[in-house]
């Protein structure tokens, strides 16, 4: 029997759960010094003088590096697809104050206690300038985004004549949302631990990163060594969710700090610094129009996003990307415009684009069914594409249809009362609502190694990564399948510069990219064995042991001309169930369905894990997360997981998974087409939906807090 | 956080000695952790209450004695406090997280400190309780949380305890332990509202310590009940909260008592809103007309306008709780 497809529990389980699994915080290096970051207190300006009398004496301190002090960086790489265009932060090279909470200096000190007192006695003095930070004044400023900044975007790519066809449409809606500025939140923090080797030539840094490879060439160039004399370890991470796709001003300055103090520096972001320090998914205002035939057939759309932006760096994503495939329709028009303010550059967040994106034209799919009548499942049907009017080619297959309908006959959604407000559980007003979801099933060339020793042990390796999606698990899987072994017998080293090429562990790609690149590593090691053997058949653990050597394989995943010929999808259908107090004005999810298609499935007990947690991100993304920023000053006001809130098991009712079944020979590789991003998209338009259902009013505003449907 | 001396008190008279002599007090030590890992607040010497407090809960003829050392958990779950006074069992449950109650102690509850985003930010210049003087960054700011009673140009803070809410609408009396003995202060006297010094938030003198908290057993403290409103179902504080006795005979309430968290700079007691009740029959519409006196002299200072436009909802809601609604 094939493991593919067996619902295995994770094989770094035990390792996680016992506290053996080392993440980048937990390596252990002789003589570890220990380093904590002073962050701006301005929004923008100039740094006019660092007071360090105090900070230096506190007991313990080794080294404090500000920008007058600290060593000089080249210049950083900008590696797609994870770089935003523009200059980023090169931390501690000048005077500059692009944004709050900016690392502005760096203390090292023998303990974590020593260097954190310190950081907070270091006095800084500036030469503050005019911040603009409130959105509404930002907007004023909107421009469209250039070229060269969606270059990458394929989304933005409209057809038809959407305007001349809103003017003449039978049917239309005008739809205005906003979704405020979300943070991944992983637990754990960002941390970087670095040492560099006697002679100062070669640097290990133990990062928490979803890309080893390109965070070595990132810190090769910024410190002017090869790549290859940089050694990044990250084989656990906990929780990313797209925050670790690039490497931050942290990383450099720990690796700084080691250089200067000639020791290994450890260092972690405390939770509020993490806000400035990193990333974050922007703040975006979407407005949708939609016109339509009166029997619900979509004539034209037009979607427009404008997102915030910091001025130093322009990130632009794929909130467009759904529209111009999702549905038929002839008339596409999709302006993307950038918002800058003196903030920091926001990044990816998982489902990053598709979960703004299609929630804005979800919300209006919802009000054009409420314009026409209609049902919004049967508004859905009745569009479904043929094929991908974007690109012009035919799916490699799509199960939209599929997913609606039993996901919505899991759901019961024939028995609602399309009516809204016309359904009660006693006091509770009970709406339910429902979305599409969709990600594209991306994959990109990989490559693998495997091998089997002489005593009989088989050991595969990639530089991928697993931030949590159970990619240590799922690989292994396809190599003991492969090799016809059981889990237990292979060995899997991941999350390591040194090991074959590996893409960035981010859109849903690891498993279509690394998968088939293992097997083919596999299939290869297995062909070495026989061949050497001059059999065709057999197990080459003893095979191996027979011959008394170790033989190795060397694995790549090529997609060639995949996307030229098939437009390659995964799509989903979420309907879920709301409770709304009319007294307190607070909404509860009662309940959550999910149909994907996702072509294989490798484990579906991983890929049930992946869904659930995404539900619980869309759930966050609907009535909880938002990045407070003042207005004024630009501080995080909610910089801590006491005021940010994600949800709690209490938030999180029953969340039914499916998978429809999608045996798709055109996609490639395994025949996967990703998992963790559409698990996302889909869930807050759903809930909203069916807020708007439960109260009759049309919640414009993410995420939907009880003071905002309190003065809708 | 900063180098410290931790004192361990043998008692309750010398940890308030030590403490008038200026070291700070820290039980289980929730929230203090928090204030010094983020450097909000400094202390050179903490003085360890956790050996020294009471953590008993005992329950008589005249009410319940809580001991302030008690942990929120063992109170919310005791079934003589559920018995007594559910409203006190209904705010516990619903305050923080299981880990935190186990933790929490009673007399810390009542002392933690504003959730305000501003005070706890040591990164803004601008906020009176921290730095007096220095102004009120949340005025004019990310303000949804905060007060819309009691606020004055110098804070707009709330305090964040349920607890606290249920005692001033029960009526609770506290014993204080202070370097020149002891003494009861009714739990309304504890927090002073942001008219001159936000920095001082309540009427304890230095060293004084809650030693106990004496909730006194009615017809009205048998059935009060809680209600809170919040973004989240679990793990975060009040957006609004009520907490609402009701004695009523032969369909008539005859006393009342109401108090809301959330809304003001302390918790805060509806006197308006319960005399608008005496008399009138037990039934919504009489909820309703007494709940809209809630409001009075409520200042909205932008983001928090909804706590006025929800609190007679609210109130009315948690009325019709304790008015034996389901």
């Amino acid at each position: 029997m094939s493991l593919i497809g067996q619902p295995l529990p994770r094989v770094d389980g035990p390792d996680k759960v016992t506290g053996r699994a080392h993440y980048a915080a937990d390596f252990p290096a002789d003589r570890m010094a220990h380093a904590a970051v002073v962050q701006s207190t301005i929004a923008r300006g100039r740094i006019t003088g660092f007071d360090l009398a105090e900070a230096e004496q506190v007991p313990g301190v080794l080294a404090i590096l500000t920008h007058r002090n600290a060593p000089r960086l080249g210049k950083i790489p900008e590696i797609p697809p994870v770089d935003p265009v523009g200059t980023p932060e090169h931390p501690l090279q000048d005077d500059l104050v692009l944004h709050q909470n900016q690392h502005i200096a760096v203390v090292v000190a023998e303990t974590l206690e020593q260097a954190r007192w310190a950081a907070s006695r270091v006095r800084v003095s500036y030469a503050p300038e005019p911040a603009v930070i409130d959105m509404q004044a930002t907007l004023r400023h909107a421009r469209p985004a250039s070229k060269d900044e969606i270059s990458a975007k394929p989304g933005n790519v409209g057809r038809g004549d959407a305007d001349a066809t809103l003017a003449s449409a039978a049917v239309t809606v005008d739809s205005l949302s906003v979704m405020e500025r979300e943070n991944q939140n992983p637990i754990e923090l960002h941390a970087t631990t670095a040492q560099w080797d006697s002679d100062g030539e070669r640097l290990t840094v133990w990062d928490k990163t979803q890309w080893v490879q390109s965070c070595a060439k990132h810190l090769g160039a910024a410190f002017n060594i090869p790549p290859e004399r940089v050694h990044v370890i990250d084989p656990f991470i906990g929780g990313a969710f797209g925050s670790s796709l690039r490497v931050w001003p942290h990383t450099y300055i720990a690796a700084m700090a080691a250089k200067v103090v000639g020791r290994p520096v450890k260092l972690v972001l405390s939770r509020r610094e993490y806000y400035g320090g990193t990333g974050a998914r922007p703040w975006t205002q979407q407005r949708v129009r939609l016109g339509a035939d009166r029997d619900g057939s979509l004539q034209a759309i037009r979607h427009e996003v404008t997102a915030e932006n910091s001025r130093y760096e322009i990130y632009t994503e794929n909130v467009l990307k759904a529209t111009p495939i999702l549905y038929r329709c002839r008339n596409v028009d999709l302006p993307y415009r950038v918002a800058l303010r003196d903030v920091n550059s926001p990044n990816a967040m998982r489902g990053p684009g598709l979960a703004t994106g299609v929630y804005a034209l979800e919300l209006a799919m919802d009000e054009l069914a409420v314009a026409l009548k209609m049902d919004p499942l049967a508004l859905r049907l009745r569009n479904i594409p043929e094929r991908d009017q974007m690109k012009d080619l035919p799916f490699s297959s799509i199960s939209l249809e599929q997913c609606l309908t039993e996901a919505a006959s899991r759901f019961g959604w024939d028995r609602r009362n399309h009516q809204p407000g016309s359904m009660r559980d006693g006091r509770l007003q009970l709406g339910w609502g429902m979305a599409v979801s969709n990600y594209p099933a991306e994959k990109v060339k990989a490559t693998a190694r495997a091998r089997v020793t002489a005593k009989g042990e088989v050991h595969v390796a990639t530089a991928s990564s697993d931030m949590g999606p159970g990619t240590w698990t799922s690989v292994t899987q396809v190599a003991a399948d492969t090799l016809d072994l059981a889990m237990e017998q292979v060995k899997l080293s991941i999350g390591d510069s040194a090991l074959p090429m590996a893409p960035v562990h981010g859109g849903s790609m690891t498993i279509s990219s690394i998968g088939p690149a293992v097997r083919d590593a596999c299939e290869k090691l297995r062909g070495a064995v026989y061949g050497a053997a001059g059999v065709n058949t057999g197990d080459i653990l003893e095979i191996a042991r027979r011959i008394g050597r170790d033989f190795e394989a060397e694995g790549a995943f090529d997609p060639g001309d995949l996307e030229e010929r098939f437009s390659m999808e995964g799509f989903g259908a979420v309907f879920a169930e709301v409770t709304v107090d009319p007294d307190t004005s607070e909404i509860r999810v009662r309940r959550i369905t999910g149909a994907y298609g996702i072509g294989k499935v490798v484990n579906p007990l991983l890929a049930r894990s992946q869904c659930i947690g995404g539900m619980m991100g869309g759930i966050g993304m609907a009535l909880l997360e938002q990045t407070e920023i003042d207005r004024r000053s630009g501080r995080f006001v909610n910089g801590n997981l006491a005021e940010y809130l994600v949800p709690t098991m209490a938030d999180t009712p029953a969340l039914d998974v499916t998978f429809v079944p999608e045996e798709d020979r055109n996609v490639g590789g395994l025949g996967t087409k990703g998992l963790g991003e559409i698990a996302l998209v889909g869930v807050a338009p759903a809930i909203a939906n069916a807020v708007f259902h439960a109260t009759g009013k049309r919640l414009r505003h993410l995420p939907m807090t009880p003071d905002r449907l309190a003065m809708a | 956080m900063q180098s410290f001396t931790l004192q361990r008190p043998s008692g309750l008279a010398e940890a308030a000695r030590l403490g008038a002599e200026g070291g700070e007090f820290i039980a289980g030590g929730t929230d203090m952790l928090q204030l010094m890992k983020e450097w909000v607040r400094t202390p050179d010497r903490l003085v360890d209450l956790d050996p020294v407090l009471d953590p008993r809960i005992e329950a008589g003829p005249q009410g319940l004695r809580i001991g302030a050392g008690a942990r929120m958990e063992a109170v919310a779950v005791h079934p003589e406090v559920a018995r007594i006074a559910p409203a006190i069992s209904e705010a516990l449950l619903e305050s923080a997280s299981p880990q935190v109650r186990n933790l929490a102690t009673m007399g810390g509850n009542l002392l933690q400190r504003t959730r305000c985003g501003y005070f706890r930010d040591a990164g803004v210049a601008a906020c009176n309780k921290r730095r007096p003087g220095s102004g009120c960054a949340a005025i004019g700011g990310e303000n949804r949380i905060h007060a819309v009673l009691g606020t004055s140009g110098q804070c707009i803070a709330t305090h964040p305890s349920d607890f606290a809410v249920a005692l001033v609408a029960l009526e609770a009396t506290l014993h204080l332990a202070g370097p020149d003995g002891e003494r009861d202060m009714p739990i309304h006297h504890l927090y002073r509202t942001w008219d001159t010094h936000p920095e001082q938030e309540t009427n304890l003198r230095p060293g004084e310590i809650i030693a106990a908290i004496q909730v006194p057993a009615t017809a009205l403290s048998r059935n009060a009940r809680y209600l809170k409103v919040r973004d989240r179902a679990a793990f975060e504080w009040a957006l609004l909260s009520a907490a609402v006795g009701l004695e009523i005979d032969g369909g008539t309430v005859r006393a009342a008592r109401v108090a809301m968290g959330g809304v003001g700079t302390k918790p805060w007691r509806m006197r308006a809103v319960e005399a608008a009740l005496i008399g009138k029959p037990a039934n919504d519409d009489s909820y309703a007309a007494a709940a809209a006196h809630a409001t009075e002299g409520a200042v909205a200072r932008g983001e928090n306008a909804y706590k006025i436009t929800l609190m007679p909802r609210v109130l009315a809601r948690a009325l019709a709780l304790a008015g034996g609604a389901a």
